[in-house]
């Protein structure tokens, strides 16, 4: 066994992964670890790979220290933390050659155990434990926090943060702030005293991080929906969806309390179905609330009959879609962007849904309070495209922003006072000519502005009829309003390569953490890509017009059946052999090398071809 | 045909409730269910408990599901907001308006095909939150809409029109409601307007989940000998256990009773129900007695009509919740969006 093998001394710039048993208090001394190279201005990307379970398998936390500040996964592991027996044997072989294995060397293992090319950090954890506590319970948490004791040794992390998040974790809780402290400094001294510290791959104090904040989208939708001015929480318990629903709480207890009565501003209510759930947002927001639900594909697929009735009833639902592996049951602890076709058509018959898409947390809070302006503006139900990457992990991203000077846009809603006025009131009638007919909420007039929501069809004052001409009349209407939503749903972003090209890419939602270091690689390989990035459905007319100007345009997503590039095809009039996929569907978050990889083997194929043509001539 | 417009003329000389409506202002289009169906009767019980309540027909919300008893609610209150949903989704679709706005009145109406099977989930589960509502099943025992199958609350071994005998246990919803924690249960019968009509007026008036449950012969499909919802077999099994007079809070009390013979129990609003016991030992408010003397008799092939079971000083769901007072929906900006400054502290507290 070797211990000086590693030659890969790199400052700000590595990929540590702890491999834990799910349960044993690993996650938040792991989240102070990734906090605690945050308060040194360094830039991390943090991933919880974690099992759809309580108790007892395998979890990962990977944190990438990343200097440049890339958003994504990198692939490949520099320190691997093995704290969990199990998985001892794929987690020794996933360490970068040269990298470093960091373990409990209480139990003598076999040479065979081990790597000749990774250097060994091998520290009796629980020994020291054993020798610490006698408390079984306090012998596990414990053994977490010596070991990130040992860490910010091997690491250089500065102890003075990791002390501050201390304070800030136990503030008034005296006894434990003692003991953490305690449990901290004895792994560090072990580490020193143990190792050659610190080692070649360290954390150096930078101003990497500047304003932005870390935090996981699903709390960032919630606190949109807040900004939002939810009012009527609706849902159904479901990975990876649950803790927005949770988050809403946290945030409406905060900010939704009457300041004198102590009463809520809000109702959340975990519905015994997603069934349910989404009946109670239609009810809702039929009556004039704004309310949303929040759920994951098999959620989605049990609410079909439901969003056929918002679509056609024309109801202002928001529907936060938090992404998993799929289908069925699929992989609950798992992301992927494979839900898209069963939103964007959700329901039997024609129907079209809008659907929002954002990166990162910062866009989930800003598209999650948006989506209640373009719910009500546009009278139909509204996705937030969610994943798990996005939803369920802390990222390092941009600050929240609010303009003060915004207020709801309730849309068409007619009051008692034009009611009054003489204003001709029909439900389903297009008077502006943008397919947005006016509606009344329930209780607004005595004798005028009543109607009856019904899922048959109907004409333009909301009459019960099944006259061809006035269904035809209804479902072209839809379509107008379907093009409105065009223009009122957020643009896709166009960044040009740095030299001109004919090829393109077009991506959206969790990819886009990936897609900036790989195009930055992709350019060091001289391979150019003017890049689109998508943030709503339907598409903006920039789509087509981007897929016009490029030869080529490579589709970035995360599912198996090109879920995105068939949305193209069908709502663009796009040739599809104009479009390459570049397809990730293990569950895992896409990579930069992944990316990389694919597109510079597709560029080259494609740059070969005209050869083999003449050639087989 | 409910597209075609009902003349509105007001004869002056109907009568007018405190409002100044007739009973005309409480009515809908015409029904295009069939001719002598129960449901219609149910429809004019709910126009004149409301036109006698002194309701303003637009604050009420009318909901329902899928079925024949689901498109009753274009029959009646023709000035009030109406949603008909989808099958056995109304008890949802109710919950969410009654979130978002706790001033109107509520008004769910379905069938026993809508909450006994697709619907039963959500039957129970709008009881158990103590939604402040009406809940009228419209019983008749077959799915009349698609011609006459079964449904779940046809009791075993009752005959079909051609001749097929019901295997399967019969769900009784006011029992299903009493034990999921409906605070006012009842069952009525359409050809009982005098029972039903208090009835409807006294489930408005309370508090919490009021549940109905009207049995209503199928004049098209459930009306044969040999059927247990049919007007003959209803009218000779009919056991009422009390008889009940609301008394809104402006109402004069009139009439004397011997005393022991009438229970008054005041509702939160201030009216009050009269019950006038018939049976010697049915109490109201006994609800494991209720639903032992329910059982016992409709082993005896009896339908018990009547106010079943009545909890009238309770919470609600927006109690249990402890929503404001102003409703959801008319909340604005100012009360709802934190602001700038508030984000600058959460955004400081993520770094």
């Amino acid at each position: 066994m070797r211990s000086d093998v590693s030659s890969n001394a790199r400052v700000n710039d590595f990929v540590v992964k702890f491999a834990n048993v799910n349960g044993s208090g690993s996650a938040s001394a792991n989240g102070l670890f990734a906090r605690s190279i945050l308060r040194m201005g360094v830039p991390v990307a943090a991933r919880n790979i974690f099992p759809s379970n309580i108790q007892g398998l395998p979890t990962w936390y990977e944190v990438r220290v990343v200097g440049d500040g890339w958003r994504g996964r990198r692939g490949g592991v520099d320190l691997m933390v093995a704290m969990n027996p199990q998985t001892w044997d794929q987690d020794v072989a996933e360490i970068d050659p040269g990298g470093w294995l960091f373990y409990d060397s209480t139990r003598p293992q076999p040479p065979s155990r081990f790597r000749e090319d990774v250097s060994l950090l091998g520290l009796p954890l629980t020994a020291i434990c054993n020798a610490a506590y006698t408390d079984a319970r306090q012998r596990q948490l414990f053994k977490n926090i010596i070991y990130l004791g040992a860490l910010s040794a091997l690491l250089d992390i500065a102890p003075e943060e990791i002390d501050q998040l201390f304070g800030e974790q136990y503030k008034g809780k005296e006894a434990l702030l003692d003991s953490n402290r305690k449990a901290f400094a004895m792994g560090r001294e072990h580490a020193l005293q143990a190792f050659d510290c610190p080692l070649p791959i360290r954390v150096a104090r930078s101003n990497g991080v500047g304003e932005r904040i870390f935090i996981d989208g699903n709390s960032a939708a919630a606190l949109g929906s807040v900004y939002g001015g939810a009012t009527v929480a609706a849902w159904y318990p479901i990975t990876p969806s649950s803790s927005l629903a949770e988050a809403f709480q946290t945030y409406c207890r905060k900010f939704r309390t009457d300041p004198v009565t102590k009463r809520k501003r809000y109702a959340i209510i975990q519905a015994e179905d997603e069934l349910a759930s989404i009946g109670m947002v239609i009810g809702a927001a039929w009556n004039g609330a704004r309310a949303f639900t929040t759920t994951s594909g098999p959620g989605v697929s049990l609410m079909q009959e439901f969003l056929g009735l918002a679509y056609f009833a024309e109801i202002p639902v928001v529907l936060f879609d938090v992404q998993r592996g799929s289908p069925s049951t699929g992989m609950p602890t798992r992301t992927q962007q494979a839900d898209l076709l069963s939103c964007a058509y959700a329901s039997h018959g024609d129907t079209k849904h809008v659907l929002l898409l954002p990166e990162d947390p910062t866009e989930a809070f800003a598209f999650g309070a948006q989506a209640f302006d373009l719910a009500d503006r546009l009278q139909t139900p509204v996705f937030v495209m969610l994943d798990l990457d996005i939803g369920m992990q802390d990222w390092l991203t941009a600050p929240f922003a609010w303009n003060d000077a915004h207020a709801m846009d309730r849309g068409k809603v007619m009051t008692a006072a034009e009611l009054d006025a003489g204003r001709d009131f029909g439900r389903y009638l297009d008077a502006e000519g943008d397919g947005i007919a006016y509606r009344t909420y329930p209780g607004t007039h005595a004798t005028l502005g009543s109607y009856f929501t019904r899922g048959t069809t109907k004409d333009r004052y909301a009459r019960y009829t099944e006259e061809g001409p006035a269904y035809v009349d209804n479902m072209q209407r839809l379509l107008r309003k379907f093009e409105t939503a065009k223009s009122l749903v957020p643009a896709p972003v166009l960044t040009k390569a740095s030299k001109p090209t004919r090829n393109g890419v077009i991506y959206f939602g969790s990819t886009g953490a990936a897609m900036d270091e790989s195009l930055a690689a992709l350019e060091l390989d001289g391979i150019h890509l003017d890049r689109l990035r998508l943030r709503a459905f339907p598409f903006a007319d920039a789509v087509a017009d981007f897929i016009a100007a490029h030869d080529r345009v490579f589709v970035v997503e995360q599912n198996r059946d090109a879920q995105m590039k068939s949305l193209i095809v069908n709502e663009c009039g796009i040739d599809p052999s104009r479009l390459i996929s570049v397809l990730h569907y293990d569950g895992t978050p896409v990579t930069a090398r992944f990316i990389t990889r694919e597109i510079a083997e597709k560029a080259r194929l494609f740059n070969v071809t005209p050869l083999r043509r003449s050639g087989a001539a | 045909m409910t597209y075609l417009a009902k003349p509105k003329i007001h004869h002056p000389g109907l009568p007018r409730n405190a409002l100044g409506y007739t009973r005309r202002d409480y009515e809908g289009t015409v029904s295009t269910l069939c001719a002598g169906c129960g449901h219609d009767s149910i429809s004019a019980a709910i126009i004149q408990a409301f036109f006698e309540l002194d309701v303003p027909p637009h604050r009420v919300a009318k909901l329902s599901g899928i079925g024949c008893s689901s498109k009753t609610p274009t029959y009646f209150l023709g000035n009030s907001h109406g949603f008909n949903s989808v099958h056995g989704r109304m008890p949802s679709v109710l919950t969410g308006a009654a979130l978002a706005n706790r001033d109107l009145i509520y008004l769910g109406v379905s069938g026993d095909g809508d909450s006994a099977s697709i619907g039963i989930g959500q039957f129970a589960h709008v009881m158990r939150r103590g939604v402040n509502m009406v809940y009228i099943v419209e019983n008749n025992g077959v799915y009349g809409l698609t011609k006459g199958q079964f449904s779940a609350t046809a009791d075993k071994g009752s005959k079909s029109k051609r001749g097929a005998v019901n295997s399967d246990e019969p769900i009784d919803l006011a029992v299903l409601a009493l034990t999921l924690g409906a605070t006012f249960v009842a069952r009525g019968f359409s050809g009982d307007k005098a029972q039903l009509v208090p009835l409807i007026k006294a489930a408005v008036a309370h508090r919490g989940a009021a549940f109905i449950d009207v049995v209503s012969p199928c004049v098209a499909f459930n009306n044969h000998h040999g059927s247990t919802k049919s007007y003959d077999y209803v009218r000779e099994h009919n056991e009422a256990v009390n008889f009940l007079d609301f008394i809104s809070p402006r109402d004069e009390i009139t009439t004397e009773y011997a005393p022991g013979d009438v229970r008054n129990v005041v509702l939160h609003d201030g009216g009050s129900i009269r019950l006038r016991k018939v049976g010697e030992h049915y109490d109201p408010a006994d609800r494991a007695a209720a639903l032992g003397y329910l059982e016992a008799r409709r082993e005896a092939g009896e339908v018990v009509t009547g106010l079943l079971y009545l909890h009238a000083d309770t919470a609600d769901m927006h109690d249990a919740l402890d929503t404001v007072t102003t409703p959801l929906n008319a909340l604005g900006d100012a009360d709802l969006v934190p602001g700038q400054a508030a984000l600058a502290k959460v955004n400081a507290s993520l770094r």
